[in-house]
């Protein structure tokens, strides 16, 4: 039997202290997301990386695509006036 | 005394190290990359246990011997590990259901370890535990996805059950040695463990819908360096590096 015929792909996400967030790792196959979540303490932790573990099915996860990149991003960059750094500021505003 | 303690540390260390070994062969081997790696954790817990317990038992002895004469420099009359340990990794049903077994054995028996009034023993034991309550997490999952997952996956793990289980009752057998320390509080009354161990695994099987064979045979002998076939096999592969080049370190 082939591994595409029983298992399925799951993204790993790992927080490595208290207080940070969850960061992408890698991905793994899993039968289920407990087995997941075991194979990803087997294969993302095993130098004391993490305190959190989450595991999302790839399958679920909703991705912008390549050919979305000309109407999701392009469009702000010509719109310099979302950054701060388009005003200037009077003097009399320090420490901004 | 001292020398019981040493004689049942050993034990403990040939337990490990000779299941850490034998699960050790399947690295590169396993049904894909990820219980590769998981398979090889739970391989290297149970050869850092030996380290623990050899390295002790060499302060024991305080002959010269190191940790490293106790795994690489006795022959298999001289190993007294349990026979369920060194048996030949099988097929993947078969190594997963003996990791049951003795993950079982191992959660009901490290907590009593941990009690020891020898505080080294105790100290191996109470960072053992963690590991273990790990391992059976794995052995558990995997029993129920053998037991309930396809005809041939359910056969071949029944067919593990009855080749093991005559192995199983080696595990609350005791001794002389055995008897005289858990009467001192130093070692373990394994006897003792049994009910809550049937308890256990018997649910388990229950709820993998596999069952307890009904035969009566049991094998045992591995504590008095009788062993199966198997166990020669397995020490001249672990131990060639370090016949061949004695003393090697790099």
């Amino acid at each position: 039997m082939s591994k595409s015929d029983t298992l399925e792909l799951y993204e790993v996400f790992l927080r490595s202290r208290r207080g940070l967030d969850h960061k992408h790792v890698g991905s793994l196959h899993a039968e289920d997301p407990e087995q997941a979540l075991e194979y990803a303490r087997d294969v993302y932790t095993r130098r004391g990386e993490g305190v959190s573990i989450w595991v999302v099915r790839s399958n679920d996860i909703c991705a912008s695509q390549e050919d979305d990149a000309e109407s999701f991003f392009d469009p702000s960059n010509d719109k310099p006036y979302r950054l701060a750094t388009y005003y200037e500021l009077p003097d009399e505003v320090n420490n901004m | 005394m001292n020398d019981k303690i040493l004689q049942y540390t050993i034990r403990l260390g040939d337990d490990s190290i000779i299941l850490g070994q034998r699960l050790s062969e399947w690295c590169s081997n396993a049904p894909f990359l990820e219980e590769d790696l998981a398979l090889m954790n739970v391989a290297l817990d149970y050869v850092g246990r030996a380290r623990m317990y050899y390295g002790y038992a060499a302060e024991l002895a305080a002959d010269g011997r190191s940790e490293d004469d106790f795994a690489y420099m006795r022959d298999q009359r001289e190993f007294s590990n349990l026979l369920i340990n060194e048996l030949p990794k099988g097929d993947f049903a078969y190594s997963m259901l003996r990791q049951l077994f003795v993950d079982v054995f191992n959660i009901l028996f490290l907590p009593r370890l941990a009690e020891s009034s020898d505080d080294r023993l105790a100290a191996i034991a109470a960072k053992a535990i963690k590991e273990t309550r790990y391992h059976l997490r794995r052995s558990h999952e995997w029993t129920l996805r053998l037991g309930r997952g396809t005809d041939e996956s359910r056969q071949r793990a029944q067919h593990a059950i009855d080749d093991l289980w005559g192995y199983t009752h080696e595990m609350f057998d005791l001794d002389a040695l055995e008897s005289e320390l858990a009467a001192s509080g130093i070692g373990v009354d394994n006897a003792s463990l049994r009910a809550e161990w049937e308890n256990q695994v018997g649910a388990i099987l229950d709820e993998a819908e596999l069952k307890i064979p009904e035969q009566q045979w049991a094998v045992k002998g591995g504590r008095e360096g009788y062993h199966t076939e198997s166990l020669g096999h397995l020490l001249n592969e672990m131990q060639s590096v370090h016949r061949a080049c004695p003393g090697l370190e790099w």
